[in-house]
């Protein structure tokens, strides 16, 4: 038992990234739901449709998860089954590789979702739906952020082998408590809404908070999120294209299947 | 006719020790080359320069005449890689896996080619079963496959037979001797079975520490060293000081 016991005690204790994975998700979770209860006590009569705008927040939420994380699975999957190398050594070019995931990605976040769009109806008599056409640009600008992410995650895994592989899954959840996702921006410490309105999330949840409250849509909020997403994605295709660059100098494509 | 492979003046330098220095080579049409020596010699690293996955410190490798690093996908379609300590995406089927990479090479007729993989590598048995669930020496004859899919010019073979048994080991380097003659392909052989070596290779090179230390056709260089057989040249060689 205590040999057992060695065996992973010796595993996390020289592995700094086990460490802070083993303390990230717990802080994470207490600061995300600290700052939803600190809404509800302050602003309990904000909502007059608090189900229907917090599931519809949830599920938008899902689109940038299950579009950054399908990004970052189909890079993941090369590492595990070890065919990382066959994909670099295929006459692809990088910006095919891109284009190919983000297009997978995509078809994978739908699969996903639909059931549970489609569910929130019969279950909780609400539809996303209800958001109109402005559904398709709030749509757009989280699955264009998801990949994003998904970029900045994946240059990561290139430039630094499998090792990076935590980062993938917990990157979104550090922007969830940011995000704004179920709150105002004004429910956020002064600091932490500098850092918020940086992220095309707090415009995206705000106009979709702002569509189901007062029936409008105020394009400034959407103008901004997609401003902030152009500026993301051309720096993540550049990160894309530096840590293959890094990654041929270092040697880490051809270690990545050993 | 250009040369298929040639590697001038290649060196790769990591955190200031050098993994392979200022090597020079070059393979011919139907030539089959033998890049030898122990462990950590620059093998994968020399290997990895001529794939493009590794950008070189100094000097050039040319595939066809043009450079690696100024046309490195374009020239990728002339090349192929089969390693142990690469495979293919285990959930798919075998022929999921080598339509796949039919397409990823741009295999102009993609059935009439996955039928003449079938029938040279035997896969008929195996084309529909998980790549995942095969046994070692099933699934290296489909990493074989998927090495000559798109007929490469150059073929670069790291351990073809690594962890087969005999008979398995026998039918690769069978099948690679008759692909070789029926296709002209250049092919880069890295192997530590000394006697496949002699076998398919028409000249061999020894490496060591990054360097080239030896090189000509086995048998002159048994000759030269006064050995037995390769395997004998090869422990005399690595175990000299350099």
């Amino acid at each position: 038992m205590y040999g057992l016991f060695l065996r992973h005690f010796f595993l996390i204790k020289s592995s700094l990234p086990r460490v802070l994975d083993l303390v990230y998700w717990p802080t994470i979770q207490i600061i995300l739901w600290g700052f939803i209860s600190k809404f509800f006590s302050i602003y309990s009569d904000y909502y007059n449709n608090t189900l229907g705008i917090i599931l519809t927040c949830a599920i938008l939420y899902d689109i940038l998860f299950r579009s950054s994380i399908s990004f970052n699975m189909l890079f993941l999957e090369e590492i595990w089954s070890r065919n990382f190398t066959n994909l670099f050594i295929a006459p692809l070019k990088l910006k095919e590789i891109i284009i190919s995931l983000i297009i997978t990605a995509l078809i994978r976040t739908l699969i996903g979702l639909v059931p549970a769009i489609i569910l929130t109806s019969p279950l909780f008599g609400i539809s996303i739906l209800n958001l109109g056409l402005p559904l398709l640009l709030l749509f757009l600008s989280l699955y264009i952020f998801g990949i994003t992410l998904g970029l900045f995650v994946s240059a990561g895994l290139i430039r630094f082998g499998p090792s990076f592989e935590n980062i993938a899954w917990s990157s979104l959840f550090l922007l969830a408590p940011l995000g704004c996702i179920y709150y105002p921006l004004e429910i956020l410490p002064h600091f932490f809404q500098i850092i918020a309105k940086c992220l095309p999330l707090v415009y995206i949840f705000d106009e979709t908070r702002n569509i189901l409250i007062n029936n409008f849509v105020n394009y400034e909020n959407l103008k901004q999120a997609y401003m902030l997403n152009f500026v993301y994605l051309t720096f993540g295709i550049g990160l894309f294209y530096y840590s293959f660059l890094k990654a041929r100098i270092k040697g880490t494509l051809i270690n990545m299947g050993e | 006719m250009q040369t298929p492979l040639e590697v001038i003046n290649l060196s790769k330098v990591f955190d200031n020790k050098d993994a392979v220095k200022n090597i020079s080579f070059k393979i011919n049409q139907n030539e089959i080359i033998g890049i030898l020596g122990p462990n950590g010699c620059g093998k994968t690293t020399t290997i990895g320069m001529i794939l493009g996955l590794l950008k070189p410190t100094k000097g050039k490798v040319l595939v066809k005449g043009m450079e690696v690093e100024n046309e490195r996908v374009n020239l990728l379609e002339y090349l192929n890689f089969i390693s142990p300590y690469i495979e293919l995406p285990k959930k798919l089927t075998v022929k999921q896996n080598l339509e796949v990479y039919a397409r990823l090479y741009d295999v102009k007729n993609i059935k009439s080619k996955i039928d003449y993989l079938i029938d040279k590598l035997r896969l008929n048995e195996i084309i529909n079963k998980i790549t995942g669930e095969l046994s070692s020496g099933q699934k290296n004859r489909v990493s074989l496959a998927k090495s000559i899919i798109n007929d490469p010019v150059v073929l670069l073979l790291d351990e073809p037979t690594a962890s087969l048994d005999p008979e398995t080991g026998d039918f690769v380097r069978s099948f690679i001797e008759e692909y070789q003659r029926e296709r002209g392909t250049s092919i880069l052989l890295a192997s530590h079975n000394m006697s496949e070596v002699e076998r398919l290779c028409s000249s061999v090179f020894m490496m060591n520490k990054g360097v080239i230390i030896d090189q000509g056709k086995p048998k002159e260089l048994i000759k030269k060293h006064g050995r037995k057989n390769m395997e004998e040249v090869f422990l005399k060689l690595t175990r000299e000081k350099l």
